[in-house]
């Protein structure tokens, strides 16, 4: 396993916002945390990604413990989280926002700036290089966050929302974009609300529903899962589409 | 570098100035333009750059101006590597100041807060220790001569600024076009944001402090050099302070040449006030806070900002 989490809590105040989270992705994975709104996804990466301290449990990256570890080590690592509200360096261009990724590993500026107009092109940014990053739309800010993530040469990449707020066709436009990242050997784990994007594209999915994982599985097997049914339509919601089943293939 | 040829440029620009004009007046303004140019560059590399207000400057300027006079007073050391010992001396302060506030997470005003009450507390053990001469101050002996980094004439002072502040401007503009510029651009502009990108907020911020303190410590150590007298409240008092910062925001501090325009239209309304004035205290300072409302109301981006915000006006750019 490239990412293994286990046991992982997370409390503020008296308010447990994770508990007992255990998941792992294997290399070269496209792995995704769905869960509705307030279930959190988004503690879930600030607490694998170093933005968080958990209370208990462990996370551990490529083989090494990395619990607590500071996000910019972590980056440094090889893991690397993008953010759901989008955080450009507002005043810098686009191509000086990935420059300030590519750095990591490139001393030198000609370097990190040829690299950043590589990622540029990859995510299709390549046209808005010399615009300020303040000026991008939504879907621009997005592709951003992706390429500025890109341009630390991660080995583990967690998206968050990166296709949420997006239409379908920009939707469509980043797909492929994810699922390229495989061939670089890019292992990636996401948290998305379009429920379609993240079925075509994720060998394995976690529900997380109120902190707690409830289900796990291909895709597949999540949408019949009733614990998943039940989170998203409501109690019982699971047993009455079962029941409506039964009935309409009786008549 | 990319800014090499204009500052050499500048330089050669501004080399003749002793010849061309025989008016004492004009060349210690020309050189007060340069001395608080070099410390609003410092200023800048810490509070433009990185985005980390300082509001109490005062402390490396001062720490360098009365390091380097205890090193030739106290200690009977030359006065080039008493110039030495202000830089590293200033560093230190750097260090100092630098740990106590970024080791904590300190922003914004608490930042601010944090700087002045270092250079008061700067101020106040000057005022009191004996090594620095309390509150009398300390007279360096007058003996012109290059090696004793001292002048004859007014012209031999302000080419030793002109050299102080072509330095300062090539460090900032070698750190502008470097890996330690981008990533200070990235901690101002976001410093969480940073973070999840691999930048050591906490180390990029030393290294600007350090850099902005060891240039303002230079240029304490020439103002000691060209007064040959200080007290704890020109070295550590708070209008030092107020004029490091004020030259790069009224000029602005996106740009490298920012503080330097800042510090010639500062020193200009000046010397104008106090001539209009008849020379009244603190007529210069009224002045700078009128000019200060304005620029921060109407032009956030400085002077050199003025030209950009009405280009991007036109294109309908906001924000």
């Amino acid at each position: 396993m490239l990412l293994e989490v286990e046991g992982l809590s997370v409390r503020f105040g008296g308010l447990g916002a994770l508990a007992d989270v255990t998941l792992g992705v294997a290399p070269g994975e496209i792995a995704a945390v769905i869960g509705p709104n307030g279930a959190g996804k988004t503690t879930l990466f600030a607490a694998i990604s170093g933005f968080l301290r958990p209370q208990a449990g462990r996370v551990r990256f490529a083989g090494r413990e990395v619990t607590g570890m500071p996000p910019e080590r972590l980056c440094a690592l090889g893991l690397v989280r993008t953010f759901q509200v989008t955080r450009p360096f507002a005043g810098l261009t686009v191509r000086e926002n990935i420059a300030v990724a590519a750095h990591l590993r490139h001393a030198s500026r000609k370097a990190a700036l040829a690299l950043a107009e590589r990622v540029a092109a990859r995510v299709r940014l390549e046209d808005r290089l010399d615009r300020p990053a303040a000026e991008l739309t939504l879907a621009g800010r997005k592709r951003l966050e992706l390429a500025r993530a890109l341009a630390t040469e991660p080995r583990l990449l967690l998206l968050d929302e990166v296709l949420a707020g997006l239409n379908p066709a920009e939707v469509a436009e980043m797909e492929p974009v994810i699922r390229g990242l495989r061939a670089d050997g890019i292992t990636v784990l996401l948290i998305e609300h379009v429920m379609q994007a993240v079925m075509r594209l994720s060998d394995r999915v976690w529900v997380l529903v109120g902190g707690r994982i409830v289900a796990s599985g291909s895709p597949a097997a999540i949408v019949r899962d009733p614990a998943v049914i039940e989170a998203y339509l409501g109690r019982g919601a699971a047993e009455r589409l079962l029941r409506e089943d039964a009935l309409a293939g009786g008549a | 570098m990319r800014s090499l040829p204009a500052i050499g440029l500048f330089a050669l620009a501004a080399l003749p100035l002793p010849w061309l004009t025989g008016s004492g007046t004009v060349l210690n303004l020309a050189t007060m333009v340069l001395l608080f140019a070099t410390l609003g560059q410092a200023w800048n590399l810490l509070g433009g750059m990185a985005g980390q207000f300082s509001f109490g400057h005062a402390a490396f300027f001062g720490t360098g101006a009365y390091a380097t006079a205890i090193a030739q007073i106290r200690f009977g050391l030359d006065a080039w590597s008493g110039f030495a010992v202000a830089i590293l001396a200033a560093v230190a302060m750097g260090a100092l100041v630098g740990f106590a506030s970024f080791r904590f997470r300190l922003r914004g005003s608490y930042f601010a807060l944090v700087t002045l009450a270092f250079a008061e507390v700067a101020r106040i053990l000057a005022n009191s220790l004996e090594i620095t001469g309390a509150g009398v101050g300390l007279l360096l002996p007058l003996a012109p001569g290059l090696d004793r980094l001292q002048f004859a004439d007014k012209a031999g002072y302000y080419w030793f600024a002109l050299v102080i502040c072509a330095g300062g401007l090539v460090l900032a503009s070698l750190v502008r076009e470097s890996r330690l510029g981008a990533r200070l651009a990235a901690v101002r502009e976001n410093e969480e944001a940073a973070r999840a990108l691999g930048v050591d907020a906490f180390a990029v911020k030393m290294q600007a402090i350090l850099l902005s303190a060891g240039l303002a410590g230079a240029a304490g150590a020439f103002y000691t050099q060209l007064f040959l007298y200080l007290d704890p409240h020109i070295a550590f008092g708070p209008q030092v302070s107020v004029e490091a910062l004020l030259g790069p925001i009224v000029g602005g501090t996106a740009s490298l040449w920012g503080p330097v325009l800042g510090a010639a239209v500062l020193q200009l309304l000046g010397e104008a006030s106090r001539a209009l004035t008849g020379g009244a205290t603190g007529a210069n300072l009224v002045a700078y806070g009128i000019v200060l409302v304005l620029i921060v109301r109407f032009f956030p981006d400085g002077i050199i900002g003025m030209g950009r915000a009405r280009t991007a006006d036109a294109r309908g750019v906001t924000g």
